[in-house]
């Protein structure tokens, strides 16, 4: 947010992070006082843990690697996409459309503010899904935890930047939806096609060469490996396309998704649907 | 709240012009608002009040004239400019799980120096309110409470698009209260509205849009109508034994009492006409005129001509 165009009085310029962080306890505040959204958006998650525990029995090819724990990845990835993209571009469409926006775009505040308070529930929301996700499939699926500081580190940075893409994606899509009742209709197609070609619910090795490489293109694929590389035993590497968890590239091409991501969100972004 | 801007204008607009497709919505338009006055933008709907309005908060852009709004142009909603006004629209959106001091709150958040939130409160009357829930409260305090969401950031200048559309009597009232008490706070104000008891009641100038143009202004008993309104004299007449035959020769002109008996006579001699019709009733053998009474134009009898005039002359000149 440029603030070079102050011309009169008042050099005063807001603070972008702390009107985020007033944003951030805001949404949250309202995210957790809606009960059903609560409640959903916790039970997601364990929805697919359910699903994918009475689907799939046994393990992959003789890897050692129980199927549950192998999609445990993809009900995370899967959460994330439900929670940033899809969710996000549905709330940021009614609130452009009732004037909520319209109303802040007159304040001091600058839309990175609005995206990190937004941002930040999504993260929040999806920390809080994990936590249930890995006690109940813990307790009842005998699912692993990463195994050391290294692989918390790791799930925490693949976690931040692939949620971000996807809230700053979200965000994006608004441009292209007038009527927020069609904001899920728009979202949806893009996320699905992409949940089905990135290991999210099929073995992503087991899929055509051509499709893994349309996949690739995508954040999704690489928010997936990057978190079956401290969720599954280090061994099974050798079973991913590359045979190797290839981190380094995970981490350049989230982070160059997120970047992009927050540069389009701000470049598209209206404070009202009806905007010139 | 009264900075330096004493004396001089808040706001200027000078042959402002803004068209959708090839129609000129707003056409020249020219205002200037004082410092400190709260001053009402009227017309009827198309007339280019919104438009205007949006154009002068920044939200829209401008096909020709010069703005300048606490001395920046608005275009492009500088920062130099959101922190020093108060935007009270139509709709301001959803905080329904928020109570009233948190949505205050968090307008406060926003801004270099706000007003604490319990004064913000007390101004729009709803310190009762303050933990309720924003969505449950009534029309009229929910308005009240956008009202406040607005000054809470301490603004020069404050817009008001129609906050008591929709409200009934009551809550129009306490609105009212409200916005006389924002004459002490120093700020100016600039509100549209359809009701033109609330412009007289509020407003120290007001100016009149019609076909996006300004076709009248002033302070509102100063308005001018195109042709001159008579006051209007009335009374009923309450049995069918008055001698109705009679009044044209005391009224020097036809008399033809309505259905309920009500006989209505504009008249430039109020005060004469009423001694002649007293005696017309003495001669009946009555004493009283059932509910007489001498009815001044109002603002909006002013504001109707003005309205039919102009809107009839653009017609015409199309």
């Amino acid at each position: 947010m440029t603030t070079t165009r102050t011309s009169g009085a008042g050099e005063w310029s807001p603070p972008v992070l702390g009107l985020g962080w007033v944003r951030y306890r805001l949404e949250l505040k309202t995210f957790l006082r809606n009960r059903e959204e609560v409640v959903f958006t916790l039970a997601f998650p364990l929805i697919l843990l359910l699903l994918f525990g009475v689907g799939l029995n046994g393990e992959i090819e003789s890897t050692g690697v129980d199927f549950v724990q192998y999609f445990l990845a993809g009900m995370i990835a899967s959460s994330a996409v439900s929670a940033g993209f899809i969710s996000l571009s549905q709330q940021v469409a009614i609130e452009q459309h009732d004037g909520t926006l319209k109303r802040l775009a007159g304040t001091p505040m600058s839309p990175v503010s609005y995206f990190i308070g937004k941002t930040g529930v999504v993260i929040t929301a999806a920390a809080a899904q994990m936590v249930l996700l890995f006690v109940i499939g813990g307790l009842f699926y005998g699912v692993d935890l990463p195994r050391d500081a290294f692989g918390w580190l790791t799930m925490g940075w693949v976690m931040v930047l692939g949620l971000a893409a996807s809230s700053f994606l979200g965000i994006s899509i608004t441009r292209m939806v007038d009527d927020p009742r069609a904001a899920a209709a728009v979202a949806q197609p893009p996320a699905l096609v992409l949940q089905f070609i990135s290991g999210v619910f099929f073995l992503f090795s087991g899929l055509p060469v051509w499709l893994q490489n349309v996949a690739s293109l995508f954040p999704l694929r690489w928010m997936t490996l990057g978190l079956r590389s401290v969720l599954l035993p280090d061994g099974f590497k050798a079973a991913e396309t590359a045979g190797d968890w290839q981190r380094t590239k995970v981490f350049v091409v989230l982070a160059i998704w997120t970047l992009g991501a927050g540069i389009l969100a701000r470049r598209t972004f209206r404070w009202s649907s009806r905007d010139e | 709240m009264d900075r330096a801007n004493e004396g001089l204008n808040a706001l200027e607009v000078e042959g402002l012009v803004k068209c959708y497709d090839d129609r000129r919505v707003v056409d020249g338009v020219d205002l200037s608002i004082r410092a400190g006055e709260i001053f009402c933008l009227l017309g009827p709907n198309g007339a280019g009040k919104t438009t205007t309005v949006e154009i002068l908060e920044g939200y829209r852009t401008r096909d020709a004239g010069r703005v300048s709004v606490l001395g920046l142009d608005p275009e492009g909603r500088p920062i130099g400019l959101r922190s020093r006004v108060g935007i009270v629209l139509q709709t301001t959106g959803s905080f329904e799980r928020l109570t009233v001091a948190e949505t205050v709150a968090q307008f406060a958040g926003l801004y270099p120096d706000p007003l604490p939130v319990g004064e913000a409160l007390a101004l729009v009357d709803l310190s009762e309110r303050s933990e309720v829930r924003s969505g449950d409260l009534s029309g009229g305090q929910r308005r009240r409470l956008d009202v406040a969401c607005g000054l809470v950031g301490r603004p020069e200048l404050l817009f008001l698009d129609e906050p008591t559309t929709g409200l009934d009597p009551e809550a129009r009232r306490r609105m009212w209260g409200v916005l006389e008490g924002l004459r002490t706070q120093g700020v100016t104000v600039l509100l549209t509205t359809h009701y033109m008891e609330e412009a007289a009641h509020l407003a120290d100038r007001v100016s009149v849009l019609v076909g996006g143009r300004v076709v009248a202004g002033g302070p509102p008993e100063t308005l001018a109508p195109p042709e001159p309104i008579l006051p209007m004299v009335e009374f009923r007449l309450d049995t069918p034994d008055w001698p109705v035959g009679e009044l044209t020769a005391v009224v020097g002109d036809v008399v033809v009492p309505d259905a309920e008996g009500w006989v209505r006579i504009p008249t430039a001699e109020p005060t004469g006409l009423i001694v002649r019709l007293a005696d017309w009733a003495r001669s009946a053998g009555r004493t009283e005129l059932v509910d007489l009474a001498v009815r001044r134009p109002s603002l909006e009898d002013v504001y109707l001509a003005l309205v039919d005039h102009h809107a009839r002359w653009m017609e015409v000149s199309r």
